[in-house]
């Protein structure tokens, strides 16, 4: 159980410091890459919640497609990001002043909530047992019952997906590019001409 | 020393303070904006999947997996639009998004 509190502990602060470090870099790729670690030490935390599944989810789709996404924007972007931070110090007590009322007021609730509620009597975190693994028990849940919710959610990233291609896709002018259609058009007849050229002029095109 | 509920919950209220924190603090910077509403989120599949483990009750984390795909699909959006705005205005600053118009 010590062992247990004290992966909690690191992870906590790690997850927290990163978070604060997203918001607080210079660099936005730094920024980008306290968030990869936020991701990362949250999935810690998931999984010593039991949600096993969920933690291997937020490594894969987070850390690995979302974080990089993010990556290359920032990179691809060439902008003057220390302009960007003017009036960082302006709006600092006031985002230091409602963040931390917001903080003490959740805090507060999630301790009354976590010893007054239903869960409040809980043994510990629902632990996974050989019988019904984490990701086995999600997907007798999720195939069954929420099997609707489960195709919404794909529609949505494929909304998502056209959605970016079409924002991201243009056409520039004056590129050369390859019509199969008018190459396979081609006969003889257009594709070819007799010119009859004069002695020592040549063919002025 | 047990490791309970609350503590889980109180991680997840301090990451979604951060974030709050970050929106306040880089106004003009979208790209950091973004990541703050990403880390809003994880704060909230936090108390999520906290609740799942300890209500013995599995559809907490199934509800954290359909917060996931929006979270991803909410990113791959905005950094397109973040990109289609880059390229006509040669800049990212949130202050003049209003003349963004048709």
């Amino acid at each position: 159980m010590a062992l247990q509190a004290i992966a909690f502990y690191l992870l906590a602060a790690v997850t927290i410091a990163a978070g604060f470090g997203v918001v607080s870099a210079r660099n936005p790729v730094h920024s980008v890459l306290f968030l990869i670690l936020a991701f990362f030490s949250a999935a810690g935390l998931f999984v010593l919640m039991g949600a096993e599944f969920l933690a291997m989810l937020l490594v894969v789709v987070y850390v690995g497609a979302v974080a990089v996404l993010f990556l290359f924007v920032v990179m691809m972007l060439d902008v003057d990001f220390t302009a960007l931070r003017q009036g960082f110090a302006r709006s600092m007590p006031l985002g230091a002043a409602v963040a931390g009322i917001l903080a003490f007021e959740m805090v507060a609730v999630s301790a009354v909530v976590a010893n007054r509620g239903a869960a409040g009597d809980s043994q510990g975190p629902l632990a996974a047992t050989p019988d019904a693994p984490n990701a086995e028990a999600i997907g007798r849940v999720l195939y069954t019952d929420y099997v609707y919710f489960f195709q919404a959610a794909g529609l949505v990233l494929l909304v998502a997906m056209i959605g970016a291609i079409v924002l991201t896709l243009r056409h520039k002018p004056g590129v050369k590019r390859q019509v199969i259609a008018d190459q396979v058009a081609r006969t003889p007849e257009t594709g070819m001409r007799v010119v009859s050229v004069k002695p020592g002029e040549g063919i002025q095109e | 020393m047990i490791i309970g509920l609350a503590h889980y919950l109180a991680v997840a209220a301090i990451l979604f303070t951060i974030g709050v924190f970050g929106i306040f603090v880089n106004r003009k910077n979208i790209i950091v904006i973004l990541m703050s509403i990403e880390l809003i989120l994880l704060a909230v599949n936090i108390n999520f999947v906290a609740f799942s483990a300890y209500l013995h009750n599995v559809i907490g984390q199934i509800f954290a997996m359909f917060i996931l795909t929006v979270a991803a699909a909410e990113a791959a959006v905005g950094l397109a639009i973040l990109v289609t705005f880059f390229r006509n205005r040669g800049d990212i600053a949130v202050d003049d998004a209003s003349v963004m118009k048709g």
